[in-house]
């Protein structure tokens, strides 16, 4: 089977700083790959560059074997990518019921006219998202919540509507950056196992950003290390483990 | 579960929102048998002044464009829709300077026609501005838009054969009957409803709350700015057009970028991103303007007499909107809407027998 994401030689320079480099990353379908690697490294600008936040200054994306480079990041998320932010980017004054919602906009397919008509088609795809919506909460354990304000919520529950509101989108493939962090060894054990669920439920592919390394080697088959915006390493958890370059860029060396 | 509660309220909320329609309805016929004239020159002033309000909402408060272009577009409403209208004979006498282009001198359209070709003109250019100045955020869009409404207003006095330049134009038709203003603002307020409650809406107020995360949720994030900058735009020409047959004269003076200030002290006091607000707030503004008229003129303050300082009402408002910005920032309303459930919690109403488990509501 083909890769469903695959990166080539992708870099990004902010001014005369090298973000990232030569970032050659391959995920299959159906996987869950970790993005680990010491405060910096450029994790989330990887993200941010394959989900069309930034545009790489060099290299290709390809996603589904289509080349989505430099694309805009709506037009990245209509082909089937979601993701979610390190700190927290709900719409702050709007519910969370309405946060689910608006996830949903884009493959609602309606025009204005029908929109503010409400004409029977509408009111019925309006049904269908508030169902949907609805079920996704269920599913992340907030539907009790569904009328209070996104940034009411506790910390944890945030991170849940997150990744509920990504999945609103109906994302192939879906981009978790950080989402243990702030949570205590249960919590981030529950996640694992939600993590695990999600993907067999909704059929994603996962890659994921996560410093708790109990989550990452629990839940990745596979996982690349970046350090300095280069990639030092490569493999299974155990291989990563053992790496001597690995540890380097962790403990440093003596 | 909600379900059932919902449909028992809404027979009462149906019913409260009739009667409430038909009392309004009344209250207009009433209004235009009792007061004089001038009082009602007033009153459909507020209800531009609302649409004025609505419009400079949908972008400020609604999609969170801080936009200060209002009074150009309010300005190609009212030309365009002066120009269209006027009678031949009308044109010939206010085109003194310099004859009016060839044209245009013989167009005599009604009223409707007018307005709606000048607040499409009006959403055109709106659009067209958009696709260049929505690349821009914050202040440096205000800064974009306001430059553009001074462009507008230097293109109308210089436009001496279309616009009659600087002498403006006089003597237009007083189409903008009570009916006219207060249908226009109601219509207006009912779709501006219906579009922040659709899926629209939440996309804006998206974009609004966070640009990132809103094109990351899959929304066309530049796309929706332009049909909001658009739609906006649309509805001050309308207001513009309702306006220039309501003053029943138009010059370029009256466009300058103070008049968006206007609007906006209208839409900061009654709540950025509140259509209540803006309705309200619209009203007030617009009765206190005129309540307010005695401080212009002599004052007898006990310890001394002023013998008339125009202006000192101005003063007034400004001192109302600093002391809003520093001890109620979210102005009148803040976001909230009225419905007539809200009405009820505060005790304005009696409370449904059946009140739900669906308190809690903001």
């Amino acid at each position: 089977m083909s890769a469903l994401l695959q990166t080539i030689d992708v870099n990004k320079q902010f001014g005369g700083l090298s973000a990232v480099s030569a970032l050659n990353v391959e995920v299959e379908p159906g996987e869950i790959v970790g993005l680990i690697g010491p405060n910096g490294a450029g994790k989330t600008t990887s993200f941010n560059l394959i989900t069309g936040v930034y545009k790489p200054t060099g290299g290709k994306i390809l996603f589904g074997g289509e080349d989505i480079t430099g694309m805009k990041p709506h037009a990245i998320t209509r082909r089937g990518v979601a993701r979610t932010f390190q700190n927290i980017r709900l719409f702050k004054e709007m519910s969370v019921l309405e946060n689910v919602l608006v996830a949903q906009h884009m493959r609602m397919g309606t025009n204005l006219l029908e929109a503010t008509l409400r004409l029977p088609t509408y009111m019925a795809r309006e049904r269908h998202i508030h169902e949907r919506a609805r079920a996704l909460l269920d599913e992340v354990g907030l539907s009790e919540h569904e009328q209070a304000s996104a940034t009411s919520l506790p910390y944890g529950k945030q991170r849940r509507l997150e990744i509920a509101r990504a999945l609103a989108t109906e994302p192939k493939l879906l981009f978790l950056d950080e989402p243990a962090a702030g949570m205590n060894p249960q919590e981030s054990v529950e996640l694992m196992d939600f993590i695990l669920k999600i993907r067999d439920q909704f059929s994603l592919t996962i890659v994921l950003i996560e410093h708790h390394m109990q989550v990452v080697m629990g839940v990745c088959k596979r996982m690349y290390v970046l350090d300095y915006g280069v990639t030092i390493a490569h493999g299974t958890p155990e291989e990563i483990q053992n790496d001597p370059k690995v540890i380097e860029a962790y403990l440093g060396v003596e | 579960m909600n379900l059932p509660i919902v449909k028992q309220a809404m027979p009462r909320d149906t019913r409260l929102t009739i009667a409430a329609s038909i009392a309004g309805l009344v209250l207009l016929f009433v209004f235009e048998q009792v007061f004089d004239p001038f009082t009602m020159q007033i009153f459909k002033l507020c209800a531009i002044n609302i649409i004025l309000a609505l419009s400079l909402n949908l972008i400020n408060g609604f999609t969170g464009l801080f936009s200060l272009g209002h009074a150009g577009f309010m300005a190609i409403g009212a030309y365009v829709c002066a120009i269209l209208s006027m009678s031949p004979d009308q044109k010939e006498a206010n085109f003194v300077l310099q004859p009016i282009v060839p044209w245009l001198a013989s167009t005599h359209w009604p009223f409707l026609p007018s307005l709606l070709i000048g607040g499409l003109l009006a959403g055109f250019l709106g659009w067209l501005l958009g696709l260049i100045a929505l690349r821009l955020r914050d202040d440096y869009l205000a800064i974009a838009t306001l430059g553009f409404s001074e462009i507008i207003r230097v293109v109308l006095t210089n436009l001496q054969a279309v616009t009659n330049g600087s002498l403006g134009l006089k003597g237009l038709p007083r189409f903008t009957t009570m009916w006219w203003a207060w249908g226009s603002a109601v219509v207006i307020t009912v779709f501006l409803v219906l579009l922040i409650k659709s899926s629209y809406g939440r996309a804006f107020k998206a974009i609004r709350d966070n640009e990132i995360a809103a094109e990351s949720m899959g929304i066309d994030v530049f796309g929706m700015k332009v049909l909001s900058f658009t739609i906006s735009s649309f509805l001050a020409g309308i207001a513009g057009g309702l306006l220039a047959h309501y003053l029943t004269t138009i010059d370029p003076k009256q466009f300058i970028f103070l008049k968006t200030f206007d609007i906006l002290l209208i839409v900061v006091l009654g709540g950025v991103g509140s259509i209540t607000g803006s309705v309200v707030a619209a009203i007030i503004v617009t009765i206190s303007m005129e309540a307010l008229r005695f401080l212009d003129g002599p004052l007898n303050l006990g310890f001394m007499v002023t013998n008339g300082i125009p202006g000192l009402r101005m003063v007034f408002f400004s001192a109302l909107l600093m002391i809003v910005v520093i001890y109620r920032q979210q102005g009148l309303m803040g976001k909230a809407e009225f419905s007539w459930a809200a009405l009820s919690r505060v005790g304005l109403l009696p409370r449904r027998r059946t009140q739900g488990s669906k308190g809690g509501q903001s």
